[in-house]
């Protein structure tokens, strides 16, 4: 574990404009982690750069243009200020107030060039109940906001899936605001890329709200899978929770999570709880996991993080090995199990295995698919 | 009629302080359709015996030989030698995050047998299996040991005995940490196995208690690595009165 620099109590500095943010040059505390060379494309204007679009439109998912936009979200680096300032079109899902779907809305996310920036806005009306998934484009090199806006009193249980066997580079800020006893359920599955950085984060618009924040990540030989996730907890009564879990095989593997958690000292009564696990599968991988957790209140319920990267546990091989399963399978069924733990909080079973198998497929299982790096460890 | 056969073992552990041997010329011969109460006293190396013959990694064979009906088993990989009809019921069973019981199961059962179960007849094949263990089904949704008690771990593992018929089970210590009750349903277990196939068993324990309800046809006495003295079933009831004191090495 990486020692914690303190979290800048000071607002987190917003604006529309790329040049208020100076290009990082790695002595950032929010960059020194990162392999600039590769994000560094994010860091100018990409001349002929297109926009991300959803590959359908439906009644809730519509493509407009960025001018018919209303957002009130601002860009917190500079990555994120650029792509706002030249993605053209937007995606936009709505779901109206009131409404409690039964099947999830599913976006497919298609950029329309190599390079393509993104904005996509997710405005779940009060008192409305949905499942959204999100499946980016990794095809693609991306950058990029998605904004939600959860109404209040409503549930939004959203499956963010960046996975595909490519050598994309994807950066992205995902950004919810959760509304009076609302309930925001958000799941990131980071599987593929070259180089992924995922910002997560929460704020509360009004008392009463709850934020799960779940992940399950994978990274291979010479990738680079970054999530960095900030909950600020500035209205009385918020719980939030944030379960990240990942696994690294094979050399040059590396993974990045930081936890940012703040509590605000209007935030009484907050309850907050963060979690990271990483499981090393070989000889060779990196794992940086760095919780931070500051308190300008006490009048709390409870607050707390842990953090923990361990080797893959020899006994529990041996155990599995000796009722017949062969090494390779008992290594998958235990990593498997180690993410089974995360996913098992989402309460769609469907989901809830359509992501265990991005997670099987990535790790080799079952035996007919995937020929990339993990199945050899 | 098949065997298990042990000639003159040699083992060490291997920590991190270096090797440090435990076996000492282990020397036995089980046949099918027998079974074998290996008893002795803490730290005597018994329960070494029995991850020395699964394959546990943290235990370094230095010279002897076992073989599984003619069959070197030494050279085996520890799933191989479970493929070749050797089980070990575990004294202290792992416990496996976010893996259920019955994928587990159904998983360890595809690879002993060689195919999958047909799905119909083998969740009728294992609930049967648990309700002859006075287990509730439920069981089946949890996680591999995760929060069992001392006596549902000792279920699950003879659950397993069951549903894999190996040929050759070695029981490490199945009776420890059992009350009256549970004893005498896992005992009950081992025995409804025994009736069913033709296995030999290697029962490893510390007490005679176990005994009483699981009849040994040899019994053999194990201390500080190596089998001191062997015989029939009334030899257990010798040391149930006399103990192990008599038995310790000259050195002690």
């Amino acid at each position: 574990m990486t020692l914690a620099p303190p979290i800048d109590l000071a607002p987190r500095l917003t604006s529309p404009d790329p040049d208020v943010f100076a290009v990082p040059t790695g002595r950032e505390v929010e960059w020194r982690f990162a392999p600039l060379d590769v994000f560094g494309r994010f860091f100018h204007p990409i001349e002929g750069a297109g926009s991300v679009v959803a590959g359908g439109e439906s009644e809730f998912v519509r493509n407009v243009d960025i001018a018919d936009l209303r957002s009130s979200w601002l860009p917190s680096d500079r990555p994120m200020a650029i792509a706002r300032s030249l993605v053209q079109q937007a995606v936009v899902i709505e779901i109206p107030r009131g409404q409690v779907l039964v099947d999830p809305v599913t976006v497919k996310l298609i950029g329309s060039t190599a390079a393509a920036y993104q904005h996509v806005e997710i405005n779940v009306g009060a008192f409305s109940e949905a499942v959204i998934v999100i499946d980016h484009d990794l095809d693609r090199d991306i950058c990029g906001a998605i904004v939600v806006n959860v109404g209040d009193g409503a549930k939004l249980t959203m499956l963010s899936v960046v996975a595909g066997d490519t050598l994309a580079v994807h950066i992205s800020h995902w950004h919810t605001t959760i509304g009076r006893d609302a309930t925001f359920i958000g799941c990131a599955v980071t599987t593929g890329g070259s180089a992924v950085r995922i910002s997560p984060s929460v704020s509360y618009g009004a008392p009463g709200g709850s934020a799960e924040l779940l992940g399950v990540f994978l990274a291979d030989a010479e990738q680079y899978l970054e999530h960095r996730i900030f909950v600020e907890h500035e209205q009385p009564h918020c719980t939030s929770r944030v379960t990240y879990k990942g696994a690294l095989a094979g050399p040059g593997a590396r993974t990045v999570w930081v936890g940012d958690v703040l509590v605000r000292r209007g935030a009484t009564g907050t309850d907050t709880y963060e979690m990271n696990r990483n499981l090393l599968l070989t000889e060779g991988p990196r794992a940086d996991s760095v919780p931070n957790l500051e308190l300008e209140t006490g009048d709390i319920v409870g607050a707390g993080h842990a953090s923990a990267t361990g080797r893959f546990d020899d006994e529990q091989l041996f155990y599995l090995q000796s009722r017949g399963i062969p090494e390779q399978q008992a290594r998958q069924l235990v990593v498997r199990g180690f993410f089974a733990e995360v996913l098992g909080r989402l309460d769609q079973g469907e989901l809830r295995d359509s992501m265990m198998e991005i997670i099987s497929r990535r790790l080799g299982l079952p035996e007919e698919v995937s020929g990339n790096g993990l199945r050899g460890w | 009629m098949g065997s298990l056969v042990l000639t003159d073992l040699h083992a060490s552990v291997v920590t991190d302080e270096g090797e440090t041997q435990i076996l000492k010329g282990v020397s036995l011969t089980i046949e099918s359709r027998t079974t074998h109460a290996v008893m002795g006293p803490n730290g005597s190396g018994k329960s070494t015996l029995a991850y020395v013959i699964a394959g546990h990694p943290k235990y370094r064979v230095t010279s002897g030989q076992i073989t599984l009906d003619g069959v070197d088993v030494l050279g085996m990989s520890v799933d191989a030698r479970a493929r070749a009809g050797l089980f070990l019921a575990m004294q202290y069973p792992v416990e496996v995050p976010g893996v259920s019981v019955s994928n587990f199961l159904r998983t360890s059962v595809t690879a002993i047998r060689g195919e999958a179960p047909k799905l119909r007849t083998w969740v009728k094949e294992m609930k049967g299996a648990m309700v002859a263990l006075q287990m509730d089904p439920a069981f089946a949704e949890r996680n591999v040991n995760e929060g069992f008690s001392g006596g549902e771990k000792k279920r699950h593992e003879i659950l397993q005995l069951s549903l894999l018929n190996p040929k050759f089970a070695v029981l490490d210590e199945t009776d420890s940490g059992l009350d009256v009750d549970a004893l005498r349903t896992v005992a009950e277990g081992v025995n409804a196995f025994r009736e069913q196939s033709a296995a030999g068993v290697l029962l490893i324990t510390h007490y005679t208690r176990i005994l009483q309800y699981i009849k040994p046809d040899f019994v053999h006495v194990f201390v500080d690595g190596r089998i001191v003295k062997s015989g029939g079933a009334d030899l257990a009831n010798a040391l149930e009165s006399e103990g192990y004191e008599q038995f310790a090495p000259a050195s002690a």
